[in-house]
């Protein structure tokens, strides 16, 4: 076999070894199958800046290998020769042009989205509030309409719009995140920020902390699960009936104590524990950053987070 | 007694690791080897002489450059050490801790103890080199900004034995790095070995912006300059107005660790958002800072590589200038999700998007040069092939991390880290790269070996994509960075697995190039021919190789945009006389022992006031480094000595003995 054989084959071995790890499992791309409308605005955007840059990367590759070959040093080479020809208005226009062109159609649509996200619309029906705080390093998520808590792992009812409200409690900045339904946003302590949600399809979604926290942050993985409104009610009233109640003692240790705990369900938690943390952890400096639970249920500020 | 050492050396020394035991006893080994042969071989005095107190560019440059040949070596074990842990699911290779410091000193390392000293290396060794000068406009602030840096760089790296390393990511947000969750000295170690070293780059900056603009050789009008020393410009004009930015933010954490104050943490009235914000209008910059000079070399290589002159010179100037200007706009960018609001958020995702349209013209810029040229692939130009399908992707994925919306799901997770290593690696570090082997033969008089370069060239790009490609796809699948492990149940292994091979592939492309520069100092052929490679067309290409230390013996009187290149076509057209050259004695600043001396004073007093948070009499030799910084600035001030001649029979000996016409 010739070296450049040799060469092609290997290559082509290595490509379709790529391809398999890469196409293996297409279920895994959970960023890419979205289960939820505002997941589903994120994927879109994915997909319309994926088509618009390969309108402009293809051909850059077409003519960089055509250029390459074409004008290559070799002699024998009858490729047109102009050493001295370094300057084109046309040219310059059309590579000035097409990128603008094309970035100012994306910027359209990202405009577009981005605040459609910060503006979702408004419903007749309050959206569900979670209040979740990133500690260190466990995931705490209170239910104020139903008084109840969970820790590491989040139940939320299909089809109805959900309201994060999302902090750092005692801990470094994390970042919430559940691909499926939600892109990111950033806990930070004192601040409440609000990231409206939903899901359209029951299931278990993989949750993480996606802002490094220091030790046991590889660690803040959480089960986001979404199912029918009536087995939510169901999994409610359970958790009433057969978990412990979370004490103001108890609640303070997983504030204060950094360490990873097991996946946890309350029946109930000291009301208003979540407001009086952000505020513990310097609200008051920042109210525009916070407002009580009333007002939460209001007309958003401005300040305020957004999605 | 012997138990008070105890204590003490456990606190100051890093233990409990058998790896750092080893690099203990190595570290040891190395410098009583360095200290043997410099006496042995009575080589002491040679490098104080030539070397430390130097304040000639082409020497400073070679400094830079070995220092930062070494920091990618320690960087890059550092990405081999994480590549392993994460070969597997939950592998025990590192633990979490371990683990933290190692990604956080690699990307420190990697950007500002190896891209930036790389970048300086490049700008010392040319820019003088390609606008007809002697030597930058302030030779003693140059060996200082060296000292600083390299000082700077020692600190940062002595973490690793004494004290423990930084663990808080490479831009060390609070309030993570604050005393509440990093109390030892690591973050200490952070703040004061990149400040450090970044007032060196301030005066770096400033120093090659005064050269530029003031030391060009007479017919040098700007728009004549070679695209390098434009790109250099308009780098430097970024790090002066960012690298401020940068000081005063460390300077601002060091007060809440060190006086307990709360410019960053939110229960004192601070807000670490702000800090953040201010890291990052810095941080983004630095991105444009180290990548315009690439941009810069290989518009040089391009021209050189195809024999055709540069397609569309002011459309690449203009382009240049509007992206150093642009970058301060885009900051906000790296925190779509913190919830500055719609408005905010829209504004900067655009504005990151436009960014990408200069540097997309300069790709179609250089693609035109070589179209209807003739394509030479030697090795600088091999690396410009290799950069360029490898930026263009890398830049589209920058676009498509602009669009805040689907920035959302991206962010933190590894398609950014995919997307940054590739503009860094492939739009910055192949082209420094490509860079290194195009001026190599003018600074050393000799090429390096072609066949270990490709090589080199193959194990790096293939390497590269191998490594990196599955990073994208591990990043839709939810992996977040900076992970020190993760189960099986999430299907990351295969890819992870895959993503290491490739990291190790560029550590073997690393290896020969590290025999690639054995090999050319044992057994290269020397050659002090002018134009090294035929086909040059700026002002370096016509003095001898490697240069005398004046640089030029006449100061060259520019004709036009590639200066030599005329002067090739005029020498080309019969009847041609070279002139007889009129020497006159050449003005030089004197060496000067200061910057090291000065540089040392700096790394004492980070040293001290790093420590001072685990013993407090450590405050004491902080002084007293300060007051020697303080004596060094006096002791210059009132030095008058900084200048000589050489006389022009010395010229004219050294130039014929350079063969050339005297």
């Amino acid at each position: 076999m010739s070296k450049q054989k040799l060469l092609r084959r290997s290559g082509f071995f290595i490509m379709a070894a790529l391809a398999m790890v890469l196409l293996s499992g297409c279920e895994q791309y959970i960023v890419l199958d979205p289960k939820g409308p505002v997941a589903e605005v994120e994927y879109r955007m994915i997909v319309i800046s994926t088509i618009l840059c390969a309108i402009v990367v293809i051909p850059v590759l077409a003519i960089f290998a055509y250029v390459v070959y074409r004008f290559r040093d070799k002699p024998g080479n009858n490729a047109p020769y102009t050493p001295h020809w370094d300057e084109s208005k046309v040219l310059e226009i059309i590579w000035w042009g097409v990128p603008i062109l094309i970035i100012g159609i994306l910027g359209y649509f990202t405009a577009r989205d981005t605040f459609a996200l910060a503006n979702p619309p408004k419903t007749e029906e309050p959206p569900m509030v979670i209040q979740v705080s990133s500690m260190d390093w466990k995931w705490v998520f209170h239910y104020p309409d139903q008084n109840i808590a969970t820790v590491n792992e989040v139940h939320i009812p299909v089809g109805k719009r959900v309201e994060f409200q999302v902090t750092a409690d005692n801990a470094p900045m994390n970042s919430f995140w559940i691909p499926q339904i939600v892109g990111q946003t950033y806990t930070m302590p004192g601040m409440a920020m609000k990231l409206g949600a939903q899901a359209d399809h029951p299931g278990q979604y993989f949750g993480s902390g996606a802002n490094f926290t220091g030790k046991g942050f590889a660690h803040m993985q959480f089960k986001a699960i979404a199912e029918e409104p009536a087995k939510f009610e169901q999994w409610v009233t359970n958790v009433k009936q057969t978990k412990p109640a979370l004490t103001r003692a108890e609640y303070e240790k997983l504030y204060s104590v950094p360490g990873l705990v097991d996946k946890q369900e309350y029946s109930s938690y000291p009301k208003g524990i979540f407001e009086e943390r952000v505020m513990e952890n310097g609200g008051d400096n920042h109210t525009g950053h916070f407002e009580h639970k009333e007002a939460a249920k209001g007309e958003m500020s401005k300040e305020s987070m957004n999605k | 007694m012997l138990e008070n050492i105890n204590t003490f050396a456990s606190k100051f020394f890093v233990t409990g690791d058998p790896m750092i035991y080893g690099a203990d006893v190595s570290i040891v080994l190395a410098t009583v080897g360095i200290l043997f042969v410099l006496t042995y071989f009575k080589k002491w005095g040679y490098l104080w002489r030539e070397w430390i107190t130097t304040v000639d560019h082409k020497k400073i440059g070679s400094m830079y450059f070995i220092a930062s040949l070494l920091m990618l070596f320690r960087g890059g074990v550092d990405a081999l050490l994480m590549r392993v842990q994460l070969a597997a699911p939950d592998l025990k290779f590192l633990h979490s801790e371990h683990y933290n410091e190692i990604f956080t000193t690699h990307g420190t390392i990697m950007i500002l103890f190896m891209a930036m000293p790389f970048m300086f290396a490049l700008f010392n060794w040319v820019v003088p080199l390609q606008i007809g000068a002697r030597d930058v406009a302030f030779p003693f602030l140059n060996s200082v900004s060296f000292w600083l840096f390299f000082f700077g760089a020692m600190l940062f790296n002595l973490s690793f034995v004494i004290g423990g390393s930084p663990d808080a990511g490479w831009l060390s947000y609070p309030p993570l790095s604050e005393n509440a969750f990093s109390h030892g000295p690591g973050q200490n170690f952070y703040i004061w070995g990149v400040q450090i070293s970044g007032i060196g780059s301030l005066a770096t900056g400033i120093n090659f912006l005064v050269t530029i603009l003031k030391m060009r050789a007479p017919g040098m009008k700007l728009m004549k300059m070679p695209m390098f020393t434009w790109s250099v410009l308009a780098s430097c004009i970024i790090i002066v107005f960012a690298f401020p930015v940068l000081t005063v933010t460390l300077a601002l954490l060091f007060v809440d660790r060190f006086f307990d104050a709360h410019f960053f943490t939110i229960d004192g009235g601070g807000n670490p958002m702000m800090y953040v914000n201010l890291i990052w209008m810095w941080g983004h910059p630095e991105v444009y800072i180290v990548v315009l000079p690439a941009f810069g070399i290989l518009s040089e290589v391009v021209s050189t590589f195809s024999k055709k002159s540069i397609f569309g010179y002011k459309s690449m100037v203009f382009a240049m200038m509007v992206i150093s200007v642009v970058s301060y706009f885009t900051w906000v960018h790296h925190f779509f999700t913190m919830g500055a609001g719609a408005d905010v958020n829209t504004f900067f995702a655009i504005s990151t998007m436009a960014i990408g349209i200069p540097t997309g013209v300069k790709v179609f810029n250089w693609l035109f040069t070589m179209y209807r040229g003739r394509i030479e692939v030697s090795q600088p130009m091999l690396w410009l092939l290799g950069f360029i399908p490898c930026f263009v992707v890398g830049g589209a994925t920058g676009v498509m991390l602009a669009v805040a919306p689907a920035d959302y799901q991206y962010h933190n997770s590894y398609f950014l880290v995919a997307h940054f290593h590739q503009t860094l690696i492939g739009g910055t570090v192949f082209p420094y790269l490509a860079g290194l082997y195009y001026w190599w033969p003018k600074i050393f008089g000799f090429k390096l070996n072609d066949r270990l370069g490709k090589w080199a060239f193959w194990m790096w790009n293939i390497g590269f994509y191998v490594c990196f490609m599955p990073q994208y796809a591990l990043g839709f699948m939810g992996m977040t960075r900076r992970l020190y492990t993760y189960g099986w149940d999430m299907g990351w292994a295969p890819l992870n697995m895959v993503s290491t091979v490739g990291a190790f592939l560029m550590g073997i492309g690393f290896l020969f190039q590290g025999w690639q520069i054995v090999h050319g100092i044992l057994y290269a052929e020397r050659s002090k021919a002018t134009d090294s490679w035929g086909t040059g067309r700026s002002l370096e290409w016509s003095i001898p190789s490697p240069p005398p230390v004046y640089n030029f013996a006449v100061v060259p009187q520019v004709k036009g945009f590639d200066d030599w290149y005329l002067t090739k076509e005029e020498m080309n057209k019969p009847g041609y006389k070279a002139e007889k050259p009129q020497f006159e004695a050449i003005h030089m600043p004197k060496n000067s022992g200061i910057p090291f001396v000065m540089g040392a004073c700096w790394f004492l007093a980070g040293f001290g006031l790093t420590m001072e948070t685990t013993f407090s009499w450590m405050i004491v030799p902080g002084v007293i480094g300060l007051i020697g910084v303080g004596l060094c600035m006096f002791a210059r001030s009132f030095s008058y000595d900084t200048d000589y001649y050489i006389p022009v029979d010395e010229v004219k000996r050294t130039e014929a003995s350079l063969g050339r016409v005297v």
